[in-house]
């Protein structure tokens, strides 16, 4: 016996160069066959210090480089953190302002849920779907450059407001895009809820009980996926969201299957909200004087990122840069909850269970190292062969999509 | 008017409970409240809020370097979404707090982030992986530390070069 474990088990590593989650990462995955017996994950190999960095920059300066903590959410972390900023110095931001920056919190949830619809369709082999979706993301993408001026990284946030303000021309060039974008995503939820091959290949994968997921403190979608229904939108609300009427969409499922119908559910919402917030979006200034310095002091802002809740803390001394900045990402919350959901599972559901709590997947190569727990040759296998690997071992149990990318969309009215 | 709202009722609460953290609870704002515990008596007032008054979720602990002791606060919400700040403070010379992973399994990667970055002993953590820094990095250093230059760290690596 070695470190207890039986002569048939392997040991896995799968990373650091992992980009399944923002962050690169290692698990390290016992393994008995093909069944993952156990799996531990070693974080921070994306560790830039932005936090000490944050404490030698002003408030603005920092702002900055806060929004670049993440490329897909990266208006979540600007927000979160200038709302906490504006909070210590008591501005009064413009009604406005908060409209535009919920707007394109909104627009941001749209093209990262259709990124991860078309990273999880990638994962499983249903390579149709990852076209559609990415297709379908440009338009959201060319909405967020048009507002913004910038496909990521928007900048739209300021101290005391927003930076740039909505014309009228780009209010319907808005209503437009989500007008085309809802009956893409009914079409999408129509293939969610009727195709066999999707629902049997993400069904009973990537389990995690309404209990479990409490338990391991897991947020999000991947949480609302497990019945748990929390949403800081409606619960803490911020910026515009106190004047809205949405519901939080949620599902029994319990896996990845559900994961994906809180998602496409989530679209729907998102476009409701974007009507109402064109429709009522107040007249006035988009921003109010902020001083250089920030008064002593600090809060603790909250947020619904596409990923999950997203938590800033800030504390101000009265000077032109903050004392600390404290940042937790959903990710972090929903590391725990994916050991969980991989222990007694297949290797090969390990794409997608991984891929099913984010939505950020890179292309670029990714190395898997097999090790035989008796100190033999390593075998190295990319992330590709790992995919292909998952796609023939469900293919050979039936589940299928070859034929299905040839003839989905058939129906398509575009 | 008495002011009935859910915040003043959680400050009364605690101050009924605890009556050393009158004049330590600050409600900042709506669903905000933030309270300066004595590290003696954190572990009670934690329990409390956690298992009696219903604040069922940990948003994150932030550590904080404070000159002369070493802050911690746990961000406790409700599911109504009030916000209880607990904040400590400990010796720098020996900044030993408890671990809270048997409330919140999910606050392990919280505090070896405590560990790692501003140099806090957690009792009751469980060994494992270190995070966020890398396996490599030199002992003794705190980068959240006030104190804590790069430039001390080059130096360290021309030390072991």
């Amino acid at each position: 016996m070695h470190d207890g474990k039986s002569p048939d088990e392997v040991t896995i590593s799968v990373g650091p160069q992992h980009p399944a989650l923002k962050e690169p990462e290692s698990f390290s995955l016992t393994l008995a066959g093909e069944k993952i017996m156990a799996s531990s994950v070693r974080l921070g190999y994306n560790h830039r210090g932005i936090e000490k960095a944050a404490e030698d920059k002003t408030y603005v300066q920092a702002l900055y480089l806060i929004e670049r903590i993440c490329g897909i959410c990266s208006h979540a972390h600007a927000t979160c953190f200038i709302q906490a900023v504006e909070e210590i110095a008591a501005l009064d931001v413009p009604k406005r302002a908060l409209y535009i920056r919920t707007l394109v919190a909104e627009l941001e949830r749209i093209h990262s849920h259709l990124l991860w619809l078309g990273v999880a369709g990638h994962e499983i082999g249903f390579d149709t779907l990852l076209m559609y979706t990415w297709r379908d993301r440009e338009i959201v993408m060319d909405v967020l450059a048009s507002l913004t001026g910038n496909r990521v990284n928007y900048g739209i946030n300021t101290l005391g407001g927003v930076r740039r303000d909505v014309s009228q021309e780009q209010k319907e060039e808005i209503l437009k895009a989500v007008d085309v974008l809802e009956e893409r995503t009914r079409y999408y939820i129509e293939v969610a809820s009727q195709e066999v091959t999707l629902i049997e290949r993400l069904s009973g994968v990537g389990v995690m009980s309404h209990e479990d997921a409490l338990r391991l403190g897991a947020v999000g979608p991947t949480a609302r996926a497990s019945s748990v229904d929390r949403d800081v939108r409606r619960d803490d609300p911020y910026a515009a969201y106190g004047e809205l009427t949405f519901k939080v969409v949620t599902s029994d499922k319990n896996d990845v299957y559900g994961r994906t119908l809180v998602r496409v559910g989530e679209l729907m919402e998102s476009y409701g909200m974007i009507r109402q917030l064109v429709k009522n979006m107040p007249d006035g200034p988009v921003t109010v004087k902020a001083p250089r310095k920030i008064p002593a002091g600090e809060a603790f802002s909250r947020y619904e990122a596409p990923r999950g809740e997203n938590v800033h803390y800030v504390k101000a001394n009265g000077t032109e840069k903050p004392e600390r900045v404290k940042v937790r990402a959903p990710t972090l919350a929903n590391v725990q909850a994916v050991s969980h959901m991989l222990k007694d599972r297949y290797l090969a559901d390990l794409p997608i269970v991984i891929a099913a709590i984010d939505p950020c997947f890179s292309c670029t190569d990714r190395m898997i190292g097999v090790s035989d727990m008796e100190g033999g040759p390593k075998r190295v296998m990319t992330w590709q062969e790992l995919r292909s690997y998952s796609i023939e071992w469900h293919r050979a149990r039936g589940i299928d999509f070859s034929a299905l990318n040839g003839r989905f969309g058939v129906r398509e009215k575009r | 008017m008495t002011d009935t709202s859910e915040e003043k009722t959680v400050q009364d609460q605690l101050q009924g409970r605890f009556p050393y953290l009158a004049q330590h609870i600050r409600v900042a704002r709506q669903r905000r409240i933030f309270a300066d515990v004595p590290a003696a008596n954190l572990a009670e007032v934690f329990d409390c809020a956690v298992r009696q008054m219903g604040f069922s979720m940990l948003c994150t602990i932030t550590g904080l370097d404070l000159a002369e002791s070493l802050g911690v606060i746990y961000h406790l919400a409700r599911t109504s979404g009030v916000v209880l700040s607990l904040s400590t403070s400990v010796d720098r010379q020996a900044p030993v707090i408890e671990s809270v992973t048997q409330y919140f399994p999910a606050a392990d990667a919280y505090e070896r982030e405590m560990v790692d970055l501003l140099g806090f002993e957690v009792r009751g953590l469980a060994p494992g992986q270190r995070y966020p820094l890398p396996d490599s990095w030199p002992k003794g250093q705190f980068p959240l530390r006030k104190d804590w230059q790069p430039s001390m760290l080059e130096k360290d690596e021309g030390k072991n070069a």
